[in-house]
């Protein structure tokens, strides 16, 4: 074994490699980027290393700088996690004529499976069903339009260099078929510097079914049971459970040991997954091959009781695998999501900011929480914008499921959206438990999973917010007084005092686009707290985040995180925000509202499409910008003239700049 | 310290009986405060907001720090005086706190008469003033008024104490360094320009405030010059031309955020000099005071029942508990604040002016703020007592009040008659903060007792002509002199007229009270020296 690793990545997995590593008694050196220097994987890791500023290209990808710096602190192999150069083949290579031992498959089984045309030409040979596609070399689009034609639609377009979803799209007809090709291509040129496409027949109602596999250098392979991974949204998955529900013993050995025969087909060695889709017949086809340790592997962990990780330490230190076939057990059910800053009610764009309040559901043999970041730390605009992952195990899906309902509830985070409160809808929603399946899930459950279309929230919420808000400036009035040279003066006080007459004060606050008021008299039992003609009597304690709440008698509990006014409130309900007007926090700007059109975040510009002075028309694409690896297109909300452009492409910007300078023409 | 312990039954028919009648007082004084607090009525109001304008209460209400207390003035100010109803007297006074800071904040409603100042507009505007200037508060004015009411101009215009004096008060306070906030929220027209123009920093809303010696109409009479208010004296001009104005604002909200932000750079200098105990309330429920206190003024009860709901853990030291028993004296606490109390429990013989001289002496030598309780028909008359001197020990206790320079603060709980007033820090011995319960009176004398004197002159008049004077005669011509007293001496008659700083609810004593003595803690603390005491 090892006694000294460089792990070749940041945020949770590589923190997830320092904690197995250190548990076998290896000593773990850390990389990190400029960005990263106070990063939860540096601060636990027993040596770290800057490899370059804050862009991946230039550090965490820097292979060479990589291995002269494993060179320099003596580290004998490279855990690259997922991601950066885990499926880099070159680097691979490079680390053998170094002399160290990267902890994964050899560069032959990554370039194999690197190609996703090539990857399916091996697993036709190999016996390993194949969805009906075109995997040609001749990427002439009347071509790729011919077999898209044949094979019927609807057809999926992808990137053969690609993956997570990028530079690929469904076509749902033969009209869309120019557009959708250019814009792939186009997404494949940008992120992989490659636009060969492939078409396959897409399933409608498939299920995405992936095979944990493990071979040692000994010709052991075996393989750990599967993972459901249908839930997802623009083909990044959301939810992965394991076992898959509704999975017979049959079916799962059907699966698992195609996915064996793919696996040794390449010459495989390591952690490797097997993506298959699962069609309603119970018929299987190949998709790809991920080299490399998946984000979704702790759902393995879970039920199988082995730790992977582990496993790959021992396998690239060349010992023969821990167990074989027959040893593998199922035990329970897990179930992983993934937390991200990310807004689901816009799209799920990706967020960045600092995660000013971060509280973590409390771990034990039931929960785990796989996470890079702490309080205090930053999501920035530089890489993948996942906060952690949450796992929970119990000894059924139903159980399973409940216990991560709640654990979302206990996972609390501020400072910027994330998609906590979505996935609580998610896992809670009825057709999920009954494990209604299919990689269509959220499209077809939009309605209900997404709050700005599911009702709005009861009086209850805006009641704690007000509460806090009260209670809050109580406490806040007591520090005054105490730092005041008048300690006792009923100044102090928040009552709201007023000569004859019973005090009364309103509490405006923002909910969404809507302004709603809170009307609160002092009364001796609390407060009397008016909304929207509801009257809820109200009292309670506020300890640092932790609300002890009374409402008409009914004591529960939340938590709360604010910032400037920006109210998080979290319930068992799931998390509630607001903006508390507060009269002091209101910005009055002397520019006019409007006029201007501004980065939804922070990124850079691909292209600017308008010049100044030219006239468009309402929804005319005007710029269109990168960010978090997704394009955003800013288009004009109005017909009118653009004045000024500020930008040109290749621009980095921050979110809420002005991007240009736009008149809407006179209605 | 000793704990009052108080002997009230609370479930007596009397304590029920007198709570009713008070909560029935107190009732309508809401009431009346209520529909005074409609300012010029809802059309006004109406178009006050339409324009974009908050109330002045809410302007009041946004100024303030958040649920932060408000000591009003001067509510009933103008009631039923004029001919014209002028609710609070066209302008709202009190002290607030802004900033974390207490300011006694001015305010024009323009919802009433435009704003424009009644003779009693100029005297609510003038005492809030008097009260700054003595407490050393920053001043914030809320501009808003068409200037002097023409029609009532010789009661407002030319006089010492008239419009005038609000400009010299600016100056002098200014002087003194208490500073003077002025926010242009509607016109300031001719003196009222004055408001912005003499304060230390001012702020004026566009296309709202406008600052202007003569506006556009007397401008085109006087040099046919045809110009627009905004253009003549609106925020743009004067916060870009001519400095008239430092401050910027895009609307009411704003213009308040600067205010507030003006008044957290005063580098305020608070020093508290008395020796200060956390507050705690007292041991009974301020509201039992209703059940204490007749309406009927004859009747007597103990005030040191009154006391014991008023003050910290209802503990009181008295000092002469045994001596001059008709005027209770002691010390206590009140939100943690040492005062010296001064309370009437019957009329006054010399023992007691003694007393309360004695009292006072010892307040104003230890800088220990004193409050006047005052249920009083008088010092004691007969010819027992002129000879033992009444007239001089009373003067003693005038003396005493008159020149202490502590804070004191007067509260009329009953009666307050003759020269008891003045003993008991009357209007005319500057108490600090004076207010009435709903329930007191205050007049030279009694009504009954001024009938009487009156109808004893008027039968003795007859007598000497042999005439003789039925009973019910006597009474018809009575009658209407107890009317006159009764009305004339109500808490509210009084009010109106700024003889006092308000009328409060009893149950709301302690804290008013509270407020006011940390409000007068501004001022630096002021020696006293007494005149001649005759001996």
């Amino acid at each position: 074994m090892f006694n000294k690793i460089l792990i070749a990545n940041r945020g949770e997995i590589a923190c997830r490699v320092i904690r197995t590593a250190h548990l076998l008694g290896i000593r773990c050196v850390a990389i990190y980027s400029e960005a990263d220097a106070k990063a939860m994987h540096v601060a636990m890791a027993d040596e770290a290393v800057c490899v370059g500023p804050a862009a991946s290209k230039d550090s965490y990808l820097k292979m060479d700088t990589i291995l002269e710096v494993a060179k320099q602190t003596g580290a004998q192999a490279i855990h690259p996690g997922y991601g950066f150069l885990s499926e880099n083949a070159t680097f691979v290579q490079k680390c053998q004529d170094a002399g160290v031992v990267f902890i994964g498959p050899p560069a032959p089984a990554i370039v194999a499976m690197g190609s996703k045309s090539a990857a399916k030409r091996i697993m036709e040979d190999a016996g390993v069903p194949l969805v009906p596609g075109y995997h040609g070399e001749d990427q002439d689009p009347a071509v790729l339009r011919k077999h898209s034609d044949a094979m019927g639609y609807p057809v999926l377009l992808k990137a053969t260099a690609g993956g997570g979803g990028k530079g690929m799209r469904v076509v749902w007809s033969a009209d869309e078929f120019t557009s959708a090709l250019e814009a792939a291509k186009r997404e494949a040129m940008n992120g992989f510097g490659d636009d060969t496409m492939l078409v396959e027949k897409y399933l409608t109602k498939p299920r995405h079914v992936e095979i944990q596999v493990f071979c040692d250098q000994h010709g052991n392979s075996v393989y750990l049971a599967e993972r459901d991974c249908s839930v997802q949204r623009r083909h990044q998955k959301v939810v992965e459970e394991a076992p898959a529900p509704g999975m017979s013993p049959e079916l799962r050995k059907a699966m698992g040991e195609a996915a064996v025969r793919a696996a040794e087909a390449i010459g495989y060695e390591g952690a490797g997954t097997v993506e298959f889709l699962l069609d309603e017949d119970g018929s299987f086809y190949f998709m790809e091959m991920n080299t490399r340790l998946q984000v979704e592997h702790p759902v393995t962990e879970l039920i199988t009781g082995q730790d992977l990780v582990e496993w790959q330490l021992k396998v690239a230190s060349g010992q023969p695998l821990p167990i074989s076939q027959d040893e593998v057990q199922i035990n329970g059910h897990a179930v992983e999501v993934r937390i991200y800053a990310e807004d689901p009610e816009n799209d799920f764009l990706p967020a960045t900011g600092k995660l000013e309040y971060l509280r973590t559901p409390e771990e034990n043999r039931f929960v785990r929480v796989d996470t890079g970041v702490r309080e205090g730390d930053e999501v920035s605009i530089y890489y993948d914008p996942m906060i952690a992952k949450l796992i929970v195990w119990d000894e059924n899906r139903d159980r399973a499921m409940q216990r991560m309902s709640q654990a979302l509830t206990e996972y609390r985070i501020a400072g910027m959206k994330t998609n906590t409160h979505f996935l609580k809808r998610l896992i809670d929603n009825s057709a999920f438990r009954a494990a209604e399946l299919d990689t269509g899930f959220i499209e077809k459950h939009e309605a209900e999973l997404f709050s700005n279309q599911g009702g709005s929230h009861g009086a209850n919420p805006l009641a704690l917010a007000a509460l806090y808000t009260l209670l809050k400036q109580a406490q806040e009035r007591a520090v005054e007084a105490e730092r005041s040279r008048d300690t006792t003066s009923p100044w102090h006080l928040f009552t709201g005092w007023r000569m004859n007459e019973t005090p009364h004060l309103p509490i405006r606050f923002k909910v969404g686009e809507e302004e709603k008021t809170v009307q609160v008299n002092w009364i001796e039992q609390g407060y009397r707290l008016e909304i929207d003609g509801h009257i809820l009597i109200a009292n309670g304690k506020l300890n640092d985040d932790r609300l002890q709440a009374s409402l008409n008698g009914h004591s529960r509990n939340a938590f709360v995180a604010e910032l400037n006014g920006h109210v998080t409130l979290f319930t068992d309900q799931g998390a509630f925000e607001c903006q508390w007007l507060r009269p002091d926090l209101d910005s009055h700007d002397f520019e006019e509202e409007g006029g201007s059109l501004t980065a939804p975040m922070n990124g850079s510009i691909v292209a600017v499409l308008v010049e100044a002075g030219q006239q468009v028309k309402k929804g005319t694409a005007l710029v269109i910008m990168e960010a978090m690896k997704m394009e955003h297109t800013i288009t004009a909300a109005s017909d009118g003239t653009v004045t000024e452009v500020f930008y040109r492409a290749g621009d980095l910007v921050a979110g809420g700049a002005d991007l240009l300078a736009f008149e809407a023409a006179e209605a | 310290m000793a704990v009052i312990k108080s002997k009230i039954n609370t479930r007596s028919d009397e304590f029920l009986n007198n709570t009713g009648n008070m909560k029935r007082l107190v009732q309508d004084l809401r009431d009346k405060l209520a529909q005074i607090k409609l300012g010029g009525g809802e059309a006004a109001q109406k178009k006050h907001l339409d324009r974009g304008k908050l109330l002045p209460r809410e302007r009041i209400n946004t100024l303030l720090d958040e649920g932060a207390p408000f000591l009003e003035l001067s509510q009933l100010a103008a009631l039923d005086v004029y001919s014209d109803n002028v609710p609070s007297a066209g302008i709202i006074t009190g002290i607030g706190r802004v900033s974390g800071q207490e300011c006694m904040i001015i305010a024009n409603d323009a919802t009433t008469k435009g704003g424009t100042y009644y003779p009693l507009t100029v005297k609510k505007h003038l005492r809030a003033q008097e009260i700054a200037e003595k407490n050393h508060l920053p001043c914030v004015y809320l501009v808003d008024s068409g200037g002097a009411n023409l029609p009532n101009q010789d009661d407002v215009f030319p006089d010492r104490d008239h419009f005038g004096r609000i400009f010299y008060n600016q100056a002098n306070m200014s002087a003194k360094g208490i500073p003077q906030i002025a926010v242009v929220m509607g016109s300031c027209t001719a003196g009222g320009a004055y408001v912005p123009a003499m304060a230390d920093e001012s702020i004026i809303v566009r296309q709202q405030g406008t600052i202007f010696l003569a506006g556009p109409p007397l401008v085109k009479a006087a040099t046919g010059e045809v110009i627009s208010a905004e253009d003549l004296g609106g925020a743009d001009v004067h916060c870009k031309v001519s400095g008239v104005a430092d401050h910027y604002a895009m609307n009411d909200q704003h213009a308040l955020q600067i205010a507030r932000k003006c008044v957290s750079r005063l580098n305020p200098h608070k020093q508290v000099t008395l020796d200060v105990q956390p507050s705690r309330p007292p041991l009974y429920d301020p509201e039992e005071i209703y059940g204490i206190v007749s309406e009927d003024l004859r009747k007597p009860y103990d005030v040191r029942e009154v006391i014991a709901r008023m003050v910290d853990g209802s503990e009181f030291d008295e000092f002469k508990q045994l001596y001059g028993t008709t005027l209770v004296t002691g010390f206590a606490r009140l939100h943690g604040y040492p005062v010296g109390i001064i309370a009437n429990n019957g009329v006054l013989f010399s023992e007691a002016a003694l007393k309360g001289a004695h009292f006072i002496e010892l307040c104003a030598q230890r800088g220990i703020p004193l409050v006047f309780l005052q249920n009083i028909t008088g010092f004691m008359v007969g010819g027992k007592y002129e000879s033992e001197g009444i007239a001089k020990n009373g003067a003693k206790m005038v003396m005493a009040v008159a020149c202490a320079k502590v804070p004191k603060f007067t509260v009329l709980i009953g009666g307050s008659f003759g020269a008891g007033n003045y003993g008991m820090c009357g209007r005319a011995y500057d108490p600090t903060m004076m207010w009435m319960w709903p329930n007191a009176r205050i007049s030279v004398m009694g009504g009954e007792q001024a009938a009487g004197v009156l109808a004893q002159v008027k039968r003795d008049n007859m007598e000497r002509k042999g005439e003789t004077w039925a009973a019910e005669d006597e009474a018809a011509f009575k009658k209407p002199i107890v009317d006159q007293y009764e009305h004339q001496g109500h808490p509210y008659y009084a009010s109106a007229r700024l003889w006092d700083d308000g009328v409060i609810d009893p149950a709301q004593t302690r804290d008013a009270l509270g407020l006011a003595i940390s409000a007068a803690l501004n001022a630096p603390a002021k020696d006293t020296r007494f005149g001649v005491f005759r001996m």
